[in-house]
């Protein structure tokens, strides 16, 4: 079998000393679509932030593409949609601008940009539905648009595995849709993601696999769950964890309750 | 007038306006990238710590610029560890060494035994008093200022505009950011024989803040604070040579006024072009709405009616009066 794309054993980080994810196993293989759930503060982000290798690991190993951390230097592979702090800055930039800076992982230094660099700039902003935007301040977009623009520079690198971390936190439910639209053809295109998110919203049909976040564990690993099941999620592998039932017994209040909201009031 | 010509051909004037150009280039080339990363104020910060500088040269009797040139690239390091480290913010890690490094040059400048003229030529420039040495050092440190800015444009964009994304593409940030502070130092050195110290950040931040008015992207951003700032340095130059003849007007601040100025026409040419652009942006599609039928209209809308044309799906809505008509067969439509 191939060697999976993210392979993270053990991994602890500690923010200022303390510990704030612990013991944390995680493969993803080629081609996954995982989504990282959980409340705020379960420690979703910092996960993402240590696959990135933004945050370093206290302990455990972490390997991408097969190759450690340390010693892996193909960035060009990997792309990152930070949480949105907004793509504006002090000074003007056009959506162009900011697509084109993703294209800094596979650009050598003081070279002109290519005609393939162009090429991907464009179809970047094309699979965001940014193209007729391209000359147009960052600033002067919406925040759901910003957040697009972020995806394409993200793009715009034609990285094989991407990072987003809550894209869809703030976003209208049509910029939202136009998320998961891009988010399916990279899939299509055999992308392996992995998308932090409060609420899958229109996404929800494109999971692989949900990766539940609580109190900086692992509480949930497995099929996709509907959002109301992401509270529960940890009662289950609690016991699948520690009393260790051959084969867990499902609570079955979970399933039970999202039957009954989607069947609406009896 | 023929006086003011005989001026100008004169050495010193010459080499004056030489430095007045290379500074113009290089000071906005790096003020850019302050303005982006919203350090506006570091140039001022790192403006004061050379004043420690310049002091120790004239204490040491060793050559003031580059005795400055070390200091501002110590204090532009030390700034930027600081606020790596998040301490403490940017500013409050920039407000501790404006005023050590202004103490330090003062108290040192008077254990030298120099009177505060001496250290004033540096604090408010002396751009006329340049000597050839110093006219060579200025034109190649600024170069070497200006070909790094362009030339890391989109690394140094890229860090400057996203650290994290940065960091992830492999970009070594740290790097980077050390760079734009030395470049910072230096091009404050450069700038302190023309402005002086003291308005050396008005020369990296005000032409910046004038090209943003009207400009939508980066590198056009970059392009015409380069282009405003030599115009500001040279034009200032010359206008404060001119009316050397009938007032004492100093170079410095005739550079910094005018750059100054150049920000008040901008601004409210940026204000409107704004405001244009907000009013002339499309309006969202929406399927199913509810609209009226206005049946009387005393106008006929149409191109150049006087009316904001605003795109709307697949035609135009007219805007008057809190109004959006769209021409419908040969009534209007209130959308």
């Amino acid at each position: 079998m191939a060697d999976p794309v993210i392979e993270m054993n053990d991994g602890a980080v500690a923010i200022a000393g303390r510990p704030i994810l612990r013991h944390i196993d995680l493969a993803v293989a080629a081609g996954e679509f995982v989504a990282l759930m959980g409340a705020n503060g379960s420690g979703k982000s910092t996960l993402v932030r240590a696959l990135t290798g933004l945050r370093p690991l206290a302990t455990g190993s972490l390997r991408l593409f097969g190759t450690a951390l340390d010693d892996f230097h193909d960035w060009q592979r990997v792309g990152f949609v930070p949480q949105r702090g907004g793509a504006a800055s002090g000074v003007p930039a056009s959506v162009w601008e900011v697509v084109a800076s993703g294209r800094l992982t596979r650009r050598k230094l003081l070279r002109p940009l290519r005609r393939a660099d162009r090429a991907a700039i464009d179809d970047a902003l094309e699979v965001v539905g940014l193209a007729h935007r391209a000359r147009d301040g960052v600033s002067t977009l919406s925040g759901g648009q910003q957040q697009r623009v972020l995806i394409a520079r993200a793009l715009a690198g034609e990285p094989e595995l991407f990072f987003l971390d809550e894209p869809t936190a703030g976003v209208d439910l049509p910029n939202q849709q136009v998320l998961a639209d891009t988010l399916a053809t990279l899939s299509g295109r055999g992308a392996t993601i992995v998308l932090v998110a409060h609420e899958l919203g229109p996404m929800a049909p494109l999971i692989d696999r949900a990766v539940v976040m609580r109190d900086g564990r692992v509480a949930y690993d497995g099929p996709p769950l509907a959002s109301d099941q992401v509270a529960t999620a940890h009662l289950d592998l609690h016991d699948a964890g520690h009393h260790h039932h051959p084969e867990p017994e499902r609570h079955d209040h979970a399933p039970h309750i999202a039957s009954l909201i989607e069947g609406g009031p009896e | 007038m023929s006086e003011y010509l005989d001026l100008l051909g004169l050495g010193f004037m010459q080499r004056a306006i030489l430095a007045a150009v290379f500074t113009g280039l290089a000071a906005p080339a790096v003020g850019t990238y302050l303005v982006q990363r919203r350090l506006a104020l570091m140039g001022d910060g790192i403006g004061h710590v050379a004043v420690t500088g310049v002091a120790l040269g004239l204490l040491t009797g060793a050559s003031p610029t580059w005795t400055a040139v070390g200091v501002a690239v110590i204090g532009a390091v030390v700034i930027e560890v600081i606020r790596e480290r998040g301490h403490a913010n940017g500013d409050v890690a920039l407000a501790l060494l404006f005023y050590g490094g202004l103490a330090g040059g003062v108290l040192i400048t008077g254990l030298a035994g120099q009177s505060g003229a001496r250290l004033q030529q540096y604090l408010f420039g002396s751009i006329t008093t340049i000597s050839v040495g110093d006219v060579g050092v200025t034109m190649g440190l600024a170069a070497v200022v200006v070909v790094v800015c362009v030339g890391f444009a989109p690394q140094l964009f890229a860090v400057a505009q996203d650290q994290e994304f940065a960091r992830v593409a492999g970009l070594n940030i740290r790097a980077y950011n050390l760079l734009v502070a030395v470049l910072a130092a230096v091009s404050v050195t450069v700038a302190m024989r023309t402005v002086g110290l003291l308005l050396v950040s008005a020369l990296m931040v005000v032409p910046v803040a004038t090209a943003q008015q009207v400009s939508r992207s980066f590198r056009t951003t970059l392009g015409a604070a380069m282009a405003l700032g030599t115009l500001a340095s040279v034009g200032g130059l010359l206008l404060s040579a001119y009316a050397s003849f009938h007032a004492r007007v100093a170079p410095g601040p005739t550079i910094v006024l005018l750059a100054l100025a150049g920000f008040v026409v901008a601004w409210p040419v940026g204000i409107w072009l704004r405001s244009r652009r907000r009013l002339r942006q499309p309006f969202p599609v929406v399927a199913a709405t509810v609209h009226d039928t206005i049946d009387e209209h005393p106008h006929d809308h149409g191109e150049d009616c006087g009316h904001v044309a605003v795109p709307h799906g697949d035609h135009v809505d007219y805007v008057h009066d809190g109004h959006r008509h769209a021409p419908h067969g040969r009534h209007y439509d209130e959308h």
